[in-house]
């Protein structure tokens, strides 16, 4: 307990850290692509196109061909398994397209979830085992960041103890593991909206569950200044009657993590749940606006929130490449603003109701 | 675990927030004035002055008796109990001296440390039982901030996964009383210089330590922004045969504070340890000018470090009064200098040696 053993050499830290920070640097943020075979099967479904892998890689294939000057706003890419060994129609690896856009490419790592016995339907995370062996090669063959989801609800008795601990131990051994094979970890403990909860109520779970996974990292001597977290943001729960505004959303979220994350961390990259793809970067602004100390970047890991215009604008069809990557541009831009508080919507508020939200802070 | 149950109404967090950024203002710091009658014998016997109540009382008059040129580095000052009581030469209590510059007076609230059976000589700190109700005296008779000191120390075995648990938890319970009776906490987990370990080490532990001690605080529902921290700086242990420059001890201390201590905190008031008085205010600087990102503030709560000069200057003598007073007016303006990392000290150049280390962070 007293003896360090170090994990890592001054070498293995300086490449992790410069990996996280390359990835969030100057407003930049992450395109959540790892969306499994399952998930891809409900998007294209939406709009009614066959979920087969050539189908998969055409819709990957026309967000990653664009432009490079998407290397303003995305620093990095999450590719499910199979993504990561597909080309694009000239034969050429995905992997490699985007590295020469000078973008970070990450593997989802977790294995889905399992049941904890005893517990309202809780769950834990698998993947562990093998999980180096993995890295190692997902490692050599391109990818610098690994991610892992770990599901947290809000309920009747839940999230228990033993979920918050269980989730929080899980992610610090994936950190770890990660970082020995030189990928930065990104923690994603997701307490998801579902439920009645009011604002107060998330914010409370939120800060319980964000300090358990920073005594656990601590505890599995996980080097954070090489790691990224992406959290939720503090919002009510889906059914709650009583509406909030982002400011109050910023407050809150911001509020919940500098009582938890420590400064060392260079970067939180949101998800974005269930929003909607203006909200997801109204939030995101008001969160870069909140005037309490932040001394992380604050930017974004999306999913839904970067591609849902650009796959209604696909539709599946080839010709809608333009429109499609028009789509996925703009959103991409908007969110890189927005990480920089700089995102202007029209008929959005101004500085005046930014300002009100301050001296209420100490009620948070 | 779910429910939030609140702990504070939004009008005791504002009071204690308030009170926290009183005490840790630009510039400002901490003098420990609070040694017990057992500390004091040791202090007056090294000047040959018998430790009588007068004496304490006489001597406590010298530091009190500062003009207003204290106002601006000094925004706390911590008593004993015995202090708290007493009066000036004209039957003025010191706790008004005190106050009517402005100055947020404090209280000690332990009762010292007890052994750990079981343990290599460890202990945790007394003081838990009736603690509410002395606070709630103490706030009435001027109090409004406390201090508890837990200790650790570094050897082969220590500390020990159960004297840091044990401490950590001491040290939340007494916190959260503290914040109940309008009374800000100050959390003082000490990792003592003692042995031959080297920085890393210290750091280590440190980092260790402080994780616990905030995982506690979180556990407790103790909150953060009306707390402050009084820790050992990261320095090797008294024994070590390496020398480090002021540079490297910053460094190393700012690292660790960032990797656990959440932003949420708005301060670090460093005890001073062994370190002579010029050592505790180079050290200080050295952590301000420090090139890594910090979000609280860094600075003083010194008990010798403040007094050493003034107790050498009296010597018992009331005609050394006030070249006694003056002694310690300007440890304490050193130190506020300190605090804002523009001290000058004895013709010391730390630019080029602080870029140097800068480069190196990933070695920590």
């Amino acid at each position: 307990m007293a003896h360090q053993f170090p994990a890592l050499t001054p070498e293995q830290k300086k490449e992790l850290s410069e990996i996280a920070q390359r990835i969030v640097a100057n407003g930049k943020g992450i395109l959540a692509a790892d969306e499994s075979v399952g998930t891809m099967g409900n998007r294209l479904q939406r709009i009614k196109v066959e979920n087969t892998e050539e189908n998969r890689r055409q819709f990957r294939e026309i967000l990653f061909s664009v432009d490079n000057s998407i290397n303003q706003s995305i620093g990095g890419v999450i590719l499910f398994h199979e993504t990561l060994y597909q080309k694009d129609s000239q034969g050429k690896p995905f992997r490699t397209i985007l590295k020469e856009k000078g973008i970070v490419v990450g593997i989802k790592l977790d294995q889905g979830g399992a049941p904890l016995a005893g517990t309202n339907k809780e769950t834990t995370i698998q993947g562990l085992d093998g999980l180096s062996e993995r890295c190692a090669q997902y490692k050599k063959d391109g990818a610098d960041f690994g991610k892992w989801r770990a599901v947290l609800r809000i309920a009747n008795q839940c999230p228990s103890n033993l979920a918050i601990q269980e989730n929080a131990n899980a992610l610090a051994r994936y950190a770890s593991i990660c970082q020995q094979n030189g990928m930065v970890p990104i923690v994603e403990p997701e307490v998801i909206p579902d439920g009645d909860h009011d604002l107060e109520h998330c914010q409370y779970v939120t800060e319980k569950v964000l300090a358990a996974v920073y005594k656990a990292l601590n505890d599995h001597h996980v080097y954070l200044e090489g790691t990224l977290l992406k959290p939720n943001m503090v919002t009510a729960g889906h059914a709650c009657t009583k509406k909030y505004t982002p400011d109050q959303v910023a407050m809150a979220t911001v509020t919940a993590l500098h009582r938890t994350v420590p400064a060392a961390v260079p970067g939180i990259c949101f998800l974005s749940g269930g929003m909607s793809e203006e909200d997801a970067t109204l939030n995101l602004n008001a969160i870069n606006l909140c005037p309490l100390p932040k001394p992380w970047k604050l930017s974004f890991s999306y999913g839904r929130a970067l591609q849902a215009s650009a796959l209604a604008a696909w539709n599946g069809k080839a010709a809608n490449k333009k429109a499609t990557q028009e789509a996925f541009m703009k959103r991409a831009l908007a969110n890189c603003q927005a990480a920089k508080g700089q995102y202007v919507h029209t008929g959005s508020s101004d500085a005046a109701s930014t300002q009100s939200l301050f001296t209420a802070c100490y009620t948070y | 675990m779910p429910h939030a149950y609140p702990a504070l109404s939004p009008e005791q967090k504002k009071e204690l927030s308030d009170i926290a950024l009183r005490i840790v203002a630009p510039g400002k710091g901490i003098l420990a004035a609070d040694e017990s009658v057992g500390s004091m014998a040791k202090r007056l016997s090294q000047i040959g002055v018998e430790n009588t109540e007068e004496n304490r009382r006489l001597y406590r008059q010298v530091l009190f008796s500062a003009d207003d040129r204290v106002k601006k580095c000094i925004g706390g000052v911590i008593f004993f109990h015995e202090t708290l009581y007493q009066k000036d030469d004209n039957g003025v209590p010191f706790v008004h001296m005190i106050q009517d510059k402005g100055i947020v007076v404090g209280i000690k609230v332990d009762k010292g440390v007890v052994p750990l059976a079981g343990t290599d000589g460890e202990t945790t700190t007394q003081g838990l039982d009736g603690l509410s109700e002395r606070c709630a005296q103490y706030k009435k008779d001027g109090a409004d901030f406390a201090k508890w000191r837990c200790v650790l120390k570094i050897t082969e075995r220590t500390p020990s996964a159960l004297a840091i648990l044990e401490n950590a938890n001491v040290l939340a319970r007494y916190a959260s009383i503290c914040q109940q009776n309008g009374i800000v906490p100050i959390v003082e987990p000490e990792i003592l210089p003692d042995g031959d370990h080297d920085l890393k080490r210290c750091q280590y532990v440190t980092e260790k330590v402080l994780a616990a001690v905030y995982k506690a605080l979180n556990d407790h529902h103790v909150y953060l922004e009306g707390t402050l921290l009084k820790p050992n700086m990261v320095t090797p242990g008294h024994a070590c045969p390496i020398k480090y420059t002021p540079e490297e001890i910053a460094m190393a201390t700012i690292t660790a504070l960032r990797r656990t201590v959440p932003p949420a905190v708005p301060g670090v008031t460093f005890l001073s340890g062994g370190q002579s008085e010029e050592e505790a205010s180079l050290n200080l600087n050295a952590i301000n000018r420090c090139p890594l990102p910090r979000p609280w503030a860094l600075t003083f709560s010194y008990g010798r470090a403040l007094q050493a000069s003034a107790l050498n200057a009296w010597r018992g003598q009331q005609d050394n009064a006030e070249a006694a007073t003056e002694e310690f007016i300007k440890r304490a303006e050193v130190n506020g200098l300190a605090a804002q990392g523009k001290y000058e000290g004895s013709g010391e150049d730390g630019g080029a040696a602080a870029q140097s280390l800068y480069i190196a962070n990933h070695a920590y």
